[in-house]
């Protein structure tokens, strides 16, 4: 698939802003220009220091293409330039340099059955996805497993399980599901029928779920990968 | 653009910043990875490399073969377009002028489609990839390049972004004319000099 170019930075006001938890902010943001994005795309966040210092990192769009506001739901890392900031100062009425959307490979508009496994915050962009299928009612052509440590850690816990999301927890006990990270007998009733599969997470994460869709029989070609973090 | 309202940056910041590209950041001892397809399996011993297209000579080289040509390294930094940066590391492999050397280039041969056991693609000028300005690796540091990092053998373009890097590499096509490669069709720069910040399509 080809996209058209990466549009020029433009700006963007923080309409809401929300820390759910003391490492996640959800940034809510009128865009000055704004082009529209497909679900699973992602913008540049730039911040300039008074004397032109930039740090700049990439975030997934949680919100459905047709939102008036793109929302970008960022985790806090440890020493993170960009994230702390969001998180610790971003306040609304603050306006920040953007550039997007981003990216024509991690992005699903429907036109194949599929399923996406993500760990943590990589749950954004699925969220993105979900949103928008429940819309177009395309909401059986998407199977999306979202796995966190606790129900509080996982970024859109409430709404991914409202929309039929299957949730694995590692760290705690939910509903009669012992916590354990998805097994395979969980996963193949999921897979049944798809065509792609969408995997976003840490690379670790991202190591065990593509491991994990392949114990499934789904075909290495067929996965689409965002890994995000370092390894040691 | 508009100062970001209680923004000073990091308080180390000087001291590196004039070995980062702009809009970078120093990983410091992390490698992230990142990768947009599954990892493959690839026992270094099935691994070929090949050079082939516009050049008076097609050819490929066994994993052993490869190993026996003249070693070539390099020390120093790599840049992410997802703006990290790796500062003061080194590799191990051959030079792509060696394996240019043996193929021939043919005059009109200007471009360069890298191509990965993955199906991954990415395109270079010919001239980004001679002068001893690329290698084909498969060592980090002393030890065997890991899969996830590209192992057994990746392309080494340290000058441009790294996803011109292509992991699991085993094969260079000579062009005559450039060819949008893999991150290239989804937006990505052709080039990607990451101290011009030639990160997206229609950068400067």
């Amino acid at each position: 698939m080809t996209t058209a170019p990466a549009g020029p930075w433009t700006t963007g006001r923080i309409a809401e802003v929300e820390r759910p938890t003391d490492r996640l902010v959800r940034l809510r943001l009128e865009v000055a220009d704004r082009v529209d994005h497909l679900p699973g795309q992602h913008y540049v966040v730039r911040l300039r220091a008074p004397d032109g210092y930039t740090a700049q990192r990439s975030y997934s769009v949680a919100s459905d293409p047709v939102d008036p506001l793109l929302e970008l739901m960022v985790e806090c890392l440890p020493d993170g330039e960009v994230s702390s900031f969001l998180h610790d100062e971003a306040r609304v009425g603050d306006v920040l340099e953007l550039r997007g959307p981003i990216g024509g490979w991690f992005t699903w508009t429907g036109e194949v059955p599929a399923i996406g496994i993500a760990g943590g915050s990589g749950v954004v962009p699925l969220v993105a996805m979900l949103r928008y299928a429940d819309r177009l009612g395309l909401a059986d052509r998407l199977r999306v497993v979202a796995v966190g440590r606790t129900y509080a850690d996982l970024p859109y816990a409430a709404e991914l399980e409202r929309r039929g999301a299957f949730l694995a927890l590692t760290r705690e006990n939910h509903h009669d599901r012992v916590a354990h990270p998805p097994y395979p007998d969980e996963l193949a009733p999921l897979v049944d029928g798809v065509e792609r599969a969408y995997v976003c997470g840490s690379v670790g994460f991202a190591s065990f779920a593509t491991r994990l869709l392949g114990e499934v029989g789904v075909l290495a070609r067929t996965i689409r990968v965002e890994q995000f973090g370092a390894t040691g | 653009m508009p100062v970001t309202r209680g923004f000073f940056g990091r308080r180390d910041r000087r001291e590196r910043s004039h070995r980062l590209p702009p809009g970078q950041y120093d990983a410091g001892a992390d490698w992230p990875v990142l990768t947009a397809e599954a990892t493959p399996v690839i026992r270094p011993e099935d691994h070929t490399m090949t050079v082939d297209g516009l050049v008076e000579r097609p050819t490929t080289w066994s994993w052993p073969e490869l190993q026996a040509l003249p070693g070539s390294s390099y020390a120093g930094d790599i840049h992410c377009v997802t703006t990290w940066s790796k500062l003061g590391t080194r590799f191990a492999g051959v030079s792509v002028d060696t394996l240019l050397e043996a193929a021939g280039p043919r005059p009109e041969a200007a471009y360069v489609m890298a191509h990965s056991t993955t199906g991954y693609t990415t395109n270079l000028p010919l001239a980004d990839v001679t002068g001893g300005r690329a290698w084909v690796v498969w060592e980090h540091e002393g030890r065997p390049l890991p899969v996830e990092h590209g192992g057994p053998a990746r392309l080494l373009v340290p000058h441009l972004y790294f996803w011109k890097s292509a992991k699991w590499v085993t094969r260079l096509e000579l062009m005559a004319r450039d060819r949008p490669g893999f991150w290239e069709q989804n937006g990505y720069h052709d080039r990607g000099d990451p101290w011009l910040e030639q990160r997206y399509q229609g950068d400067p």
